[in-house]
């Protein structure tokens, strides 16, 4: 199936400077492209650009098969709706109101809006779960009601395409997850062409059929999100120097504390990942172990510990890694044991567990984890 | 919630009509000369009476002309606050008017010192041309200065040096221009011919139709510009559109009642909380009216209070006018925290 919306050979920038050059992307009906990669990438650019509020230096985009540039402005209104990051004043508006433009391209000289007209309004406003505040004036509601109060406007312009920039920044994680529901339904039931920005890595992943990661002034790479989102390349991607990012989870994690480990902890199945954190969030260096590289406490402890001692996945310790984990042990000179349950496969550190406390190493977490109010104090 | 907004509109245009009517039925019979209910209609309908000369050459002509310029001035004003969406943008405050009143003494010295009487339409294509050109600088800040607070305040210089140019001129004209052009540069109802009348009608009201029929991009154009290019509006004509009619409207006004302060700023506000809403559908009638009423009203009070003299309509429209707009400023202020 063709593009229903897509770009060729675009330029894209400010006052007839070139930002972007040469950007080839597109994006079927019923799929989302997303738009990933660092502040000041010229995501906006382009989306702006696509929307025709940017003049256009090169190139051109194309929605069902004809160039923007020779579309009549009310022609482009009923196939492309849009949602920005600009604040809207909406004096003396109620929602509803609000709501009710995405019909002004429907409605006759002067904007008077029919009873089917308010139909569309009543049902857009249903789709987004809005229907207890549509009467409120806009300007009083939160930022999250009004991101999806924006996407009804929307809907009921009934379009083709709609370009979203970054419409999940400033929300919190509830109303994140909402407005992607939302949209992602709309798409579906609508067979919709979405093309947005989003600064939520993680999100992203999980709800876009196609990403273009824009970096450095280029289209640095286009894909699917299994293909996109590796570990490595996202940390090309945003320069991250500090710190990992787990493409897997879509998680970060800050930078490992330097310096010889001071403490030595036997994780295993996430009962290690909240000792990690907390131990890196003191400053203070630690060793873990011994881990699957299946395990769950892996990917964490692989960011945040100085030293890690792991076996392959599946695969069961031999004698030589159990030693060079009590060698470790004796360095750091103290043991945390986060794992309460032991069976056939973490037998390896039942045994460290035993060679810590004959050795009265252990310790509890508490004693290196600074507590709030001693904080304080 | 339909209903009671229904309710309140039909509420705001009747108080509104009302008043109109009772402030035309009192500004006839206010004057030197007083004249009862009975009197007035007789006037009104058969022409006859003792003092049927007075209303009909001096009142009626004089109230028309407060009832248009009024609204008109009313009408430029929210176009203004709609184009900057300034809610204290007007044609005095952004030194549209002033412009206007430069041009306008330039061009009836430069006339009447060579014994060429001025035309109606002469006089508002002068007025027109000096909007234009104060209209011009103040377009030119916004595009450097996104603060609401710097357009007005530059608004404010614009007025100022227009004033100065124009008490510069004065000072050097003929002393029988003199008289004529102070009085008129202080802004009066006074004076106006049925003549007079006839050329602000046709300019007002095609005007009043067109910012009627604007009423859907201005709606738009609300929500600000980038959805409103999304919606269709053609934002370029749009935007030049706005400009022309409201220094159309303010040039009128000021080439037949001098500039008069604070109505244009004013009024769309006092309407706004009136009908609670900023629909321009509403906005653009309700406003007309407000301004008609509004100057009727200062006129009023201008040509009574102190009589026989008249007080300038300037200082009676800045009495009530400019309160109005501390206000604005003060409830924003708390919305903003």
């Amino acid at each position: 199936m063709a593009y229903y919306i897509s770009t060729e050979h675009l330029t894209v920038g400010y006052d007839g400077v070139p930002l972007i050059e040469n950007i080839e992307i597109g994006v079927r009906r019923g799929e989302i492209l997303t738009l990933i990669g660092p502040n000041g990438s010229g995501k906006s650019t382009i989306l702006k650009s696509m929307i025709r509020q940017l003049r256009l230096l090169a190139g051109t985009v194309v929605i069902d098969g004809r160039s923007i540039a020779q579309m009549t402005e009310r022609e482009l209104s009923r196939k492309l709706a849009i949602v920005m990051t600009e604040r809207i004043r909406a004096e003396l508006m109620s929602c509803r109101d609000v709501v009710a433009t995405g019909r002004y391209p429907y409605t006759g000289r002067l904007g008077i809006l029919s009873q089917a007209d308010w139909q569309k309004v009543d049902e857009a406003i249903r789709m987004v779960h809005a229907e207890d505040y549509a009467e409120s004036p806009f300007q009083r509601i939160s930022d999250g009601q009004r991101q999806r109060l924006l996407l009804a406007r929307a809907i009921c312009q009934e379009p083709e395409v709609v370009v979203l920039d970054e419409p999940t920044s400033f929300l919190d994680i509830r109303h994140k997850l909402e407005l992607l529901e939302v949209l992602k339904t709309m798409v579906r039931s609508r067979h919709m062409a979405v093309v947005m920005s989003l600064h939520e890595l993680d999100l992203a992943q999980k709800v876009s059929d196609q990403v273009v990661c824009v970096a450095d002034h280029r289209v640095d790479r286009c894909g699917t999100p299994e293909e996109i989102f590796q570990d490595d390349y996202i940390r090309t991607l945003y320069g991250i120097e500090q710190g990992s990012y787990n493409a897997l989870f879509g998680s970060l994690e800050m930078r490992a504390v330097p310096g010889t480990p001071k403490v030595f902890v036997i994780g295993g199945g996430g009962s290690g990942i909240p000792v990690y954190r907390a131990l890196q969030r003191n400053g203070i260096s630690f060793a873990a172990g011994i881990l699957q590289e299946n395990d769950l406490d892996w990917p964490v402890a692989k960011a945040l510990a100085s030293e890690l001692v792991t076996v392959p996945a599946y695969q069961l310790p031999e004698g030589s890694v159990i030693e060079k984990a009590k060698a470790l042990i004796r360095e750091c000179g103290s043991v945390i044991v986060c794992t309460r349950s032991f069976g056939a496969v973490n037998e390896a550190n039942l045994k460290l567990r035993d060679y810590a406390e004959a050795g009265g190493l252990i310790r509890e977490a508490d004693v290196y984890i600074r507590k709030e109010k001693g904080a304080d104090a | 919630m339909e209903r009671h907004t229904h309710i309140r509109l039909w509420a705001g245009f009747i108080s509104l009509a009302a008043a109109l009517i009772i402030l035309i039925l009192w500004n006839i019979n206010a004057g030197s000369v007083h004249l009862s209910v009975k009197e007035i209609i007789g006037i009104l309908f058969s022409r006859t009476g003792e003092n049927a000369a007075i209303v009909w050459n001096i009142r009626l002509p004089r109230i028309i002309s407060a009832l248009l310029l009024g609204g008109a001035l009313a009408l430029s004003g929210f176009l203004l606050q709609t184009f900057f969406s300034n809610p204290i943008a007007g044609p005095f405050i952004l030194g549209i008017s002033s412009g206007a009143k430069l041009v306008l003494s330039l061009t009836l010295i430069g006339f009447l010192s060579r014994g060429i009487a001025v035309g109606s339409f002469t006089l508002i294509l002068a007025a027109f041309l000096g909007a234009s050109m104060s209209m011009g600088f103040v377009l030119a800040i916004s595009l450097k200065a996104k603060q609401m607070s710097l357009l007005i305040i530059g608004g404010v210089m614009i007025g100022y040096i227009c004033s100065a140019i124009t008490d510069f001129v004065v000072t050097f004209a003929d002393d029988a221009n003199i008289v004529n052009l102070h009085h008129w540069s202080l802004g009066s109802f006074s004076g106006m011919s049925w003549e007079n009348v006839g050329v602000m009608t046709a300019v007002v009201i095609p005007a009043l139709i067109c910012t009627f029929l604007l009423s859907k991009p201005i709606s738009a154009y609300q929500l600000g510009e980038v959805y409103a290019r999304n919606m269709g509006v053609n934002i370029r004509v749009f935007r030049i559109l706005l400009i022309l009619l409201s220094s159309v409207l303010s040039a009128c006004v000021t080439a037949f009642a001098g500039p008069i302060s604070f109505v244009g700023v004013a009024v769309p506000h006092l309407i706004r909380s009136i009908f609670k809403t900023a629909k321009p559908l509403i906005m653009v009638p309700a406003c007309f009216l407000g301004g008609a009423v509004f100057c009727l009203f200062c006129d009023l009070l201008a040509r009574t209070v102190v009589s026989p003299a008249e007080l300038s309509i300037s200082s009676v429209t800045a009495v009530f006018g400019a309160p109005v707009v501390i206000l604005v400023m003060l409830r924003r202020q708390k919305e903003h925290v």
